[in-house]
């Protein structure tokens, strides 16, 4: 019988250059290297069973990654994480593990929202502003897309959960939900640059949470723990 | 200028794949520049997924790093998409360890191991802000070297390099440093100074110190040089045992090429395959102790976390108590052995069950020509019967599909030999079909490009023409195999790889005329382009027809005769009749010497841990059974 554990970590720096892949090799290494007893699919082609949450796009930042990894004993939660980071590469941190029960739904089912802190680059804080009040008091924001050849209209607006600006700096924290219909960074910059020639532009994108709902009440999948709070150098070492 | 690392981080996020310019490899290394350091800066001229996974360029990479006075850091052609931002944003090529500008490093050196990255290593130099040219260089730029394979005709690349290198760089580069170490601490005067030392070193060419002169049909008349030596032998490492390298090897973040732990069990080969070039040049073999071998497979897995190796060589079945070691690895958990150059005649289904133990891997053969007659033309000497008993081990231990890899355009080749491919092919589907109803094959057909230093040096390549028209043939006799899948080699990539080949120092400006038109990443298909080169050429009063397509003849002087890679010209003459006449040769590995001229001009032999062929197939004689007792 295996046990299912999950595991919270960070992807910050140089690192967050590679992508949703790239990162499900680094943990299949990772947990070769620290000879953690995973448990393996069975077959031809054996490989390890892991589960990753919702994918982070290529050159975004994270403070709440999410993987789920069935072992085939049982292991010390509290040392999983000293087990793991020596392994990982620079700029991948455990930040907490937990044990779950093996019939828990998959991230990708459960997890509702994500909380990101998004750098706008191309418009000065106040009008920045503006655009976030136009934002938020729209009754609707309808983009169009193409898909497989057809129209797709879709109204973004109930998706954007809460949207501020961070001090005065041209930084947003918002809260996107990731079903029924998401919306990714990118896509609220687009419907923040009004004007087609806006040349708005992404800087820096963390995704700070992943939130699911229980009952009504927002919660993290594993909350971040105190002990763990980001070491100050963390981010300095990893860029 | 430390680290271009701040202008480049905004340019990544708007490139295809960035995880190509980071570095942060495990087991990459960030070192300290400094005044008294000699800076070396690794390039392989084509994308990172393809450069990083060279062993010859990580291993150079950890015994410069091991020195007190130097460091070495590593780099790769940038993509299209980041070229155009670097230049637009007034950026230069940079390391991938710690992003410090190429143009700052005291040595530029280039791994060469294909003929069409030739313009990214004048892009890479132009991108470093240096001049493409050798003679437009000045004391403060980096000296720009070259070693691999295609040094041993580095004559169309002469205008460019201030030196190449032949044979193994293990050795060398400690020499090379130590010359450039003492020419910087004296000043950094006169480039001059320092090409004349770097001569002297064994193995070392300098282009600049060499004059050629032609005759009126076009051939070369001489090659002379006052101050540097004639010819330049190549560098040979006498025991692979003292270089267990590399020793962390590099484990990339991003997926590339051969991405697993890569373990090489012997370097030389003596099959004497008369095509190969790789056969000729880095003779005589040279095994690394079994016990070395498992060290490095365990201690290797046990650092990357990988959960395949490739035992690396160029005919690994080859390597004295083969069966053995992939039988110890493959025992351990989920890990995967891969032998990439697997020769038919010693693939045996004991090999077949042991590697397909925890994953299977792909396979592939080369029997490289469609009949026996061919096959004993280009010398590799494997019988049907080996390539069906091959065949049927992968199929019987579970393998659906096989590559199989030809040659079309050799010597002596007709229509009959190139139809032999399709045959062949069908036959092995045929004995797939005993096992799985799915069984196939994908036959890989590639023109055959004849290369400096073997005994085909003289022989003139088919034409686009004749190659279109053999696959066209392999094409239609093929059409209704279901099981057969045919691919092959775009003809008239094969044209360019032939002239930069066998190509001499008058290509110089034909390479820097294709690259100022935009043709960089030439080896990739949706860049090549001909008509570039046929501008070039052109425009410069060459034919490539007279490069390419003409047989030489015994006196004719090569652009390469003032190099040496041990082998002697007569020897590679009468191996190129022996050719003709259809007369094999048998591995001198465990039969007489036949004075090629590899051991001997060096003072080394080969080492080989069995005095008796590996079990199985005909062996290379071409007859059936060569086994004394014992030679398990």
């Amino acid at each position: 019988m295996n046990s299912r554990y999950r595991i919270r970590f960070s992807k910050l720096g140089k690192i967050r250059f590679t992508s949703h892949r790239d990162v499900a090799r680094m943990w299949e290494r990772a947990l070769r290297r620290a000879t953690l007893p995973v448990a393996y699919t069975e077959g031809f082609s054996p490989h390890p069973k892991l589960s990753f949450g919702l994918a982070l796009s290529t050159s975004h930042e994270s403070l709440g990654e999410y993987l789920d990894i069935d072992m085939a004993e049982p292991v010390d939660v509290e040392r999983i994480a000293a087990r793991l980071d020596p392994c990982l590469p620079i700029g991948l941190d455990v930040q907490a593990a937990a044990e779950i029960e093996s019939g828990t739904p998959s991230l990708q089912q459960v997890v509702t929202s994500c909380t990101w802190r998004i750098e706008v680059v191309g418009l000065g804080p106040a009008e920045l502003a503006e655009r976030v009040d136009g934002c938020l008091s729209a009754d609707s924001l309808v983009v169009t897309r193409e898909r497989k050849g057809h129209k797709v209209t879709d109204d973004l607006r109930p998706a954007i959960l809460s949207l501020e600006m961070v001090d005065q700096r041209a930084e947003l924290v918002a809260e996107l939900a990731t079903q029924p219909r998401g919306v990714r960074p990118s896509e609220l910059i687009a419907v923040l640059a009004s004007q087609p020639d806006d040349e708005l532009v992404e800087g820096h994108v963390c995704r700070l949470h992943q939130w699911l709902s229980t009952d009504g009440a927002r919660e993290e999948p594993l909350p971040f723990p105190h002990r763990a709070t980001l070491a100050p150098h963390a981010e300095a070492r990893a860029s | 200028m430390t680290s271009i690392w701040t202008q480049l981080e905004p340019l990544l996020a708007r490139v295809q794949k960035p995880a190509r310019y980071i570095g942060c490899e495990d087991g990459a290394q960030t070192p300290v520049h400094s005044d008294d350091k000699v800076s070396w800066l690794l390039a392989y001229p084509d994308t990172y997924e393809i450069g990083l996974p060279n062993q010859g360029l990580q291993i150079l990479y950890e015994i410069i790093n091991e020195r007190d006075d130097a460091i070495a850091e590593r780099t790769y052609a940038p993509w299209t998409d980041l070229e155009v931002l670097l230049r637009a944003h007034g950026l230069p090529l940079f390391s991938v360890d710690t992003h410090h500008p190429a143009g700052d490093f005291d040595i530029f050196a280039f791994n060469l191991s294909a003929e069409l990255v030739y313009t990214n290593v004048l892009n890479c130099i132009d991108l470093a802000g240096v001049p493409v040219r050798a003679a437009d260089r000045r004391p403060e730029h980096p000296l720009i070297g070259a070693g691999g394979h295609c040094t041993y005709n580095p004559e169309p690349l002469a205008d460019f390099l201030d030196f190449a290198v032949l044979g193994d760089g293990e050795e060398v580069v400690s020499e090379i440093t130590e010359v450039v170490g003492a020419w910087k601490a004296d000043g950094r005067h006169d480039r001059r100074d320092v090409l004349v030392a770097l001569a002297r070193i064994p193995g070392v060419y300098v282009p600049a110190l060499y004059d050629v002169t032609y005759l009126s049909d076009g051939r070369i008349e001489s090659v002379t040089s006052s101050v540097a030596p004639i010819p330049v032998e190549k560098r040979t490492i006498a025991d692979l045992g003292e270089w267990p390298y590399p020793k962390n090897q590099l484990v990339p973040l991003t997926e590339v090429v051969h991405d697993r732990l890569n373990v090489e069990v012997f370097r030389g080969c003596t099959r004497g395959c008369r095509f190969c070039q790789a056969g000729m040049i880095t003779r005589p073999v040279r095994e690394r102790p079994a016990d070395q071998v498992r060290h490095m497979i365990k201690s290797g897995l046990q650092r990357t976390g990988y959960d395949e190796v490739a035992l690396t060589s160029l005919s690994t079945a080859d390597f004295s108590g083969i069966e053995r070691v992939v039988a110890d690895t493959a025992g351990e958990d989920n890990v995967s052995v891969s032998l990439p150059s697997l020769r038919v005649d010693a693939f045996t289904v004991g090999i077949a069950a042991q590697i397909q133990k925890a994953r299977r891997t792909g396979l592939t053969f080369a029997p490289e020509a469609g009949s026996w007659r061919m096959r004993q033309v280009i010398n590799k000497l494997i019988t049907e019967d080996d390539l069906y008993g091959a065949v049927e081990s992968a199929y019987s231990q579970g393998w659906r599909r096989m590559k199989l890899y030809f040659l079309t355009g050799l010597p002596t080749e007709t229509d009959e030999d190139t139809l032999g491919i399709a045959e062949l092919a069908r036959k092995c589907v045929e004995i797939g079909r005993k096992y799985h109803n799915g069984a196939s094959v994908t036959v890989s057909v590639g023109g055959f490009v004849p290369k400096p230093f073997t005994p085909f040096q003289w022989f003139g390549q088919n034409t686009v023409v004749e190659l279109t028209r053999k696959v066209n043939l392999l094409r239609d006799a093929l059409r209704r195999d279901k099981g057969v899948q045919l691919k092959w080699h775009d003809p008239k990539a094969t044209l360019i790889e032939g002239l930069a080949s066998r190509g001499d120092r008058r290509l110089g400006p034909v390479i820097e005329q294709v690259w100022r038109n935009g043709g960089v990443f030439q080896e990739w298909s949706e860049h090549f382009n001909l008509g570039l080169w046929e501008d070039a050429m052109a425009d410069h009063g060459l034919s490539a027809d007279w490069y390419v397509h003409r047989h030489r003849t015994e006196d004719e002087v090569l652009p390469w005769d003032h190099m040496s890679a041990g082998l002697h010209k007569d020897f590679l003459w009468q191996d190129w009749r022996d050719a003709l006449a259809e007369v094999g040769l048998p591995d001198c590995r465990w039969t007489p010497c036949y004075d090629c001229g590899a051991c001997t001009g060096y003072g080394i032999e080969h080492i080989v841990a069995s005095a008796a062929p590996p079990a199985g197939g005909s062996q290379g004689t071409g007859q059936l059974v060569f086994l004394s007792s014992g030679a398990r």
